[in-house]
């Protein structure tokens, strides 16, 4: 009920800035609306009960004994004593309300005190309470409470006292978790050295900050304590006749169950409706609390993305030559109201046997672009807006989820950035290779495992036949990589998916692990898609490059061209960034500014507002991607060029 | 393994010191004179002195505890003066029917938990999940004595398909057969609540795995969807549900109490409350150390389970 009340305070400042309040996302939530419009109607009657025309719970009438529910005067019917059941019910649910609320609130003051303290004080102190909180918690829940009751006896407030007792446990330990983060924040310390006394800093400095860590607390809890109180009432431990709570009504009934069941029925519907109405509640606060929901992010992505294009390029007449072949794939996160246009139209040709390289800062596409073009963008929030991706003259956003199967890890293979979240922990490398061999080849285990054996050598693990056998944790960051890059030459692809293979990784493992890239590549003849914020590393192993900038290909030629004299200014502060050895005086422009959000797109260039050259026409219309001699293209209406003093330097 | 083993169990043995300190502690708590209890309002004061010094109470707090610690020890949980024999053969006896109970409960809530769990989540959003949902709700927020009460009304007295009460038929009956429908009722029951719990972490468990890095590798790889819920999301999903698992022992075996009452199942928490009525605190006290006890127990193997799922512990 608390909640109720609290709920309703924030709704009326809200409204007014847009978004929708915190009372109204919970009304929203339809199962949390029902539970608050049950708990206000069993709170308002349990409330209004004195006032009620009801008959007096305790006037006996053997006459009339064990009446039928719908029995005229007697609208749920009489219990073994003839005492008018409806009346009981709304009595005893006031009793076990108020018993439920005062073991919450006496848990939640000493728990909260121990919690403080506590987290407070830290040290000794903190560890000596901590250890005996740990021990209450070694009980089970209401065994404790049953030894409390056994030595004070039973009855309702001994009841109280135990279900209290039982649940410190949970408030001290949530309590002292946020004042340990907060002890020893600023306004705590300032407080401390204007000479403030522990006692005084406790309650006005940190106590506020922890109220609604208590509250929420509280809310969790009031329905488990409701529900055990009445539990010890049930075994005639709790409440004593005459003094009735709905846990003492339902044990007595149990008795009659075989001749009246309503006597116990009607008071435990009553609990269950009141547990169940607090915990609607509570899980409706909780999900609006958590923004983690709203984003989508606890979504479960699907097997693959989801494909819904709004524009289609036609299908080329002849086929191409390109081993992969990209035309103005578009890719968007939805998020809310909010689409994020990751891959804004982005075509790019990867040919038989090269090394093409994806170059562009986080966040500009370069990885959603090639997660794209086997379905791997997680959905939700991502799907496919647009464009085709040609493979054999099909095209793979057409193809179905078995077919895209066979694709992946067969003729395309990928290699991740971080070989660390993206192995398995708990499955050995030699296994996951295995696994990943046996699912293109119909080879046995046993025959699978010495092939990964062999791989694993190929990319030369050093006592390969041993390290098979390790679990991820236990290897190198660059022996992990070599396990990944062992995974993705399995099955022999043709096309290798390279996202920031070395970045992860100590610079002299990088060079090893691209010697590696490149003597693997040429030996198998696949093409490598080899994506990069580094320029230095696409120097070294990609015969063309494609840069990109907020979600579509800015500049595009073959490598030497590109570095030698790039045309977009974007690029050229790119290879300003890469080092130079033996030049110290270079500067390594970081460059200024960040990228736009891929959601609030502006006109024009996106790079004009961090571009020294930008003048008012870079931020109108539509700028395209125009030749600029053989193979080469820029998105710029005033591109560089060699000659100019700048670029010679 | 062995080595991790026993470091574990080493480490239990202070938990278990902690529960007899706090079990003795809640005994001292009780109010009232022993020997005035004992003898009556109208004893001598070297009465009292001589009951005081029989029971060790003239002794200081540490040195009772030690005393008492090291008959517990010895297997010396003293008599049960309703029962009129040693409470530890009472306690024993009873455990054993609690554990048929609790065991049976844990199964089934650890597969109906699991099960429901990742449907849940494989199918977020969809009927299946809402109706899973929908039922752990209802599940975690109903009283199990209740619950139990309605059961026994329709299986038992209705439909007359399974027995209201008891362990064993009292004619005729004695084998597993026997034992297995007369478990049914009580089982389920005492499973409702630790299922919900059990579905609800495992659903949040996989979808926070789901959306892992080495799930995209997996994906990347070409596996099948079926292998890549059933195999690698779910294995990282259970190590993170086998603690749940452990914790919810304590809430079975704590439950036991109110099934084993309402099914007159002859177990430890039936005791518990019998004991409770009559004041045999001492049956009170040992039914409440071994139970106790047997948790600590429980907690240690889902830790040894645990540990043997996910490699990343060793070290």
């Amino acid at each position: 009920m608390s909640t109720a009340t609290d709920t309703a305070k924030p709704a009326e400042p809200a409204k007014k800035s847009g978004r929708p309040s915190f009372f109204a996302l919970l009304v929203a939530n339809r199962l949390a609306a029902f539970g608050l419009g049950l708990l206000v109607a069993i709170a308002l009657a349990a409330l209004l009960t004195p006032w009620l025309p009801l008959q007096p719970p305790d006037i006996t009438n053997p006459a009339n004994r064990l009446l039928r529910p719908l029995t005229e005067g007697h609208l749920l019917g009489t219990d073994q004593l003839g005492r008018d059941l409806l009346s009981r019910l709304m009595w005893g649910t006031r009793v076990s309300i108020a018993v439920g609320l005062s073991a919450t609130l006496v848990a939640a003051v000493v728990g909260s005190a121990i919690g403080l303290v506590a987290g407070y004080t830290g040290g000794r102190t903190d560890n000596l309470m901590m250890r005996g909180i740990d021990m209450l918690m070694a009980f089970p829940y209401i065994l404790l409470a049953l030894a409390i009751v056994a030595v004070l006896g039973p009855g309702l407030m001994n009841a109280l006292y135990a279900i209290a007792v039982v649940n410190i446990p949970f408030f001290a330990r949530n309590i002292r978790g946020v004042t340990l983060s907060l002890a020893h924040r600023e306004f705590v310390d300032a407080a401390r050295l204007s000479g403030k006394g522990h006692l005084r800093i406790l309650l006005t400095e940190v106590l506020p900050n922890v109220l609604p860590v208590i509250v929420i607390t509280m809310s969790t809890t009031v329905g488990w304590m409701i529900l055990e109180t009445a539990g010890l009432s049930f075994l005639g431990l709790g409440a004593q006749p005459p003094l009735a709570d709905l846990g003492s009504m339902l044990g007595e009934g149990r008795k009659l169950l075989f001749n009246a069941p309503h006597v116990s029925i009607i008071p435990g519907l009553m609990i269950f409706a009141l547990v169940m109405s607090i915990n609607l509640v509570g899980d409706g606060i909780r999900d609006v609390l958590d923004p983690r929901l709203k984003s989508g992010a606890l979504s479960r992505p699907a097997a693959a993305t989801a494909v819904k294009r709004e524009d289609v390029p036609a299908m080329p007449e002849t086929s191409s030559k390109a081993a992969l072949d990209v035309r103005d794939l578009k890719t968007e996160f939805r998020v809310g109201s909010d689409v994020y246009k990751a891959v804004g139209g982005v075509s790019f040709q990867l040919r038989e046997r090269e090394c093409l390289g994806l170059v562009g800062e986080s966040g500009s596409g370069k990885s959603v672009t090639a997660m794209s073009l086997l379905g791997l963008v997680p959905t939700p929030p991502g799907r496919i807006s647009g464009g085709r991706v040609l493979y054999q003259g099909r095209d793979l956003l057409e193809a179905s989820e078995a077919d895209l199967r066979k694709l992946r890890g067969g003729a395309f293979a990928y290699v991740f950035q971080d070989p660390l979240s993206t192995l398995h922990p708990l499955f050995t490398v030699g296994d996951q290779v295995t696994e990943a061999i046996r699912a293109h080849q119909p080879l046995s285990y046993r025959e699978a495992w010495k092939r990964a054996v062999a791989l694993l050598e190929m990319v030369r693990i050093p006592n390969a036949a041993e390290r098979a056998g390790s679990y991820p944790h236990e290897l190198s960051g660059g022996m992990r990589q070599r396990v990944s890059i062992a995974m993705a030459l399995a099955n022999d692809a043709e096309i290798l998916i390279a996202d920031e293979p070395t970045t992860a990784l100590d610079v002299t493992v990088q060079a090893q692990i691209l010697k590696l890239m490149d003597a693997l590549q040429d030996d198998k003849g696949a093409a490598l898609l080899f994506i990069t914020h580094d320029f230095g590393v696409v120097s070294e192993i990609c015969d063309r490059v494609a840069v990109m900038y907020a979600g579509r290909i800015v500049e595009t030629g073959p490598t030497d061209e590109v570095l030698n004299a790039p045309a977009h200014p974007y690029t050229r502060k790119l290879i300003d960034c890469v080092p130079v050895l033996g030049e110290p005086e270079r500067r390594l422009d970081a460059i200024a500014g960040l990228p736009p959000a891929v959601n609030r797109l502006p006109q024009g260039c996106a790079f004009a507002e961090r571009c020294p050259y930008a003048e008012a026409a870079c931020r109108e219309g539509e700028i395209t991607l125009d030749d600029l001699g053989p193979g080469r293209a820029v998105r710029c209406i005033k591109p560089l060029h060699a000659e100019t003093p700048e670029a010679a330097q | 393994m062995l080595a991790y083993f026993l470091k574990r169990l080493a480490m239990a043995v202070p938990v278990l010191f902690g529960l007899t300190i706090i079990v003795f502690l809640i005994m001292a708590m009780i109010p009232g004179d022993p020997a005035t209890a004992i003898l009556g309002a109208y004893a001598t004061p070297e009465n009292v002195e001589r009951i005081n010094r029989q029971l060790g109470l003239d002794r200081s707090l540490p040195e009772q505890y030690f005393i008492w610690l090291g008959n517990l020890l010895q297997g010396d949980f003293g008599r049960s003066y309703s029962l009129n024999r040693p409470v530890i053969d009472e306690v024993l006896e009873r455990f054993n029917a609690t554990l048929i109970l609790a065991g049976a409960s844990l199964i089934l809530c650890t597969i109906f938990g699991l099960v429901a769990g990742i449907i849940s989540a494989v199918r977020q959003f969809g009927w299946t999940d809402r109706i899973v949902t929908f039922f752990v709700l209802i599940g975690i927020s109903m009283p199990s004595f209740w619950l139990g009460l309605l059961l026994i009304l329709v299986f038992a007295v209705n439909l007359r398909w399974l027995p209201p009460s008891g362990m064993y038929a009292i004619y005729g009956g004695g084998g597993p057969l026997d034992l297995l429908t007369h478990l049914a009722l009580p089982s389920i029951t005492l499973a409702v609540v630790a299922t919900g719990v059990i579905a609800r972490l495992t659903r949040a468990a996989m979808l926070e795995v789901l959306r892992q890095d080495y799930i995209r590798t997996a994906r990347a790889k070409g596996l099948s969807e079926r292998r890549v819920i059933y195999r690698h999301a779910f294995k990282a999903a259970l190590v993170s549900v086998i603690p749940v698992i452990g914790i919810q022992a304590g809430f079975v075996l704590g439950g036991a109490v109110y099934i084993e009452t309402v099914f007159q199942w002859p177990g430890i928490g039936r005791m518990l409350v019998q004991a409770i009525s009559t004041r045999d605190l001492l049956l009170v006290q040992g039914g409440v150390l071994v139970v106790a006890a047997s948790y600590v127990l429980f907690n240690l193997l889902a830790d040894m389970v645990q540990h043997m799922l996910d490699p990343r512990l060793k070290t």
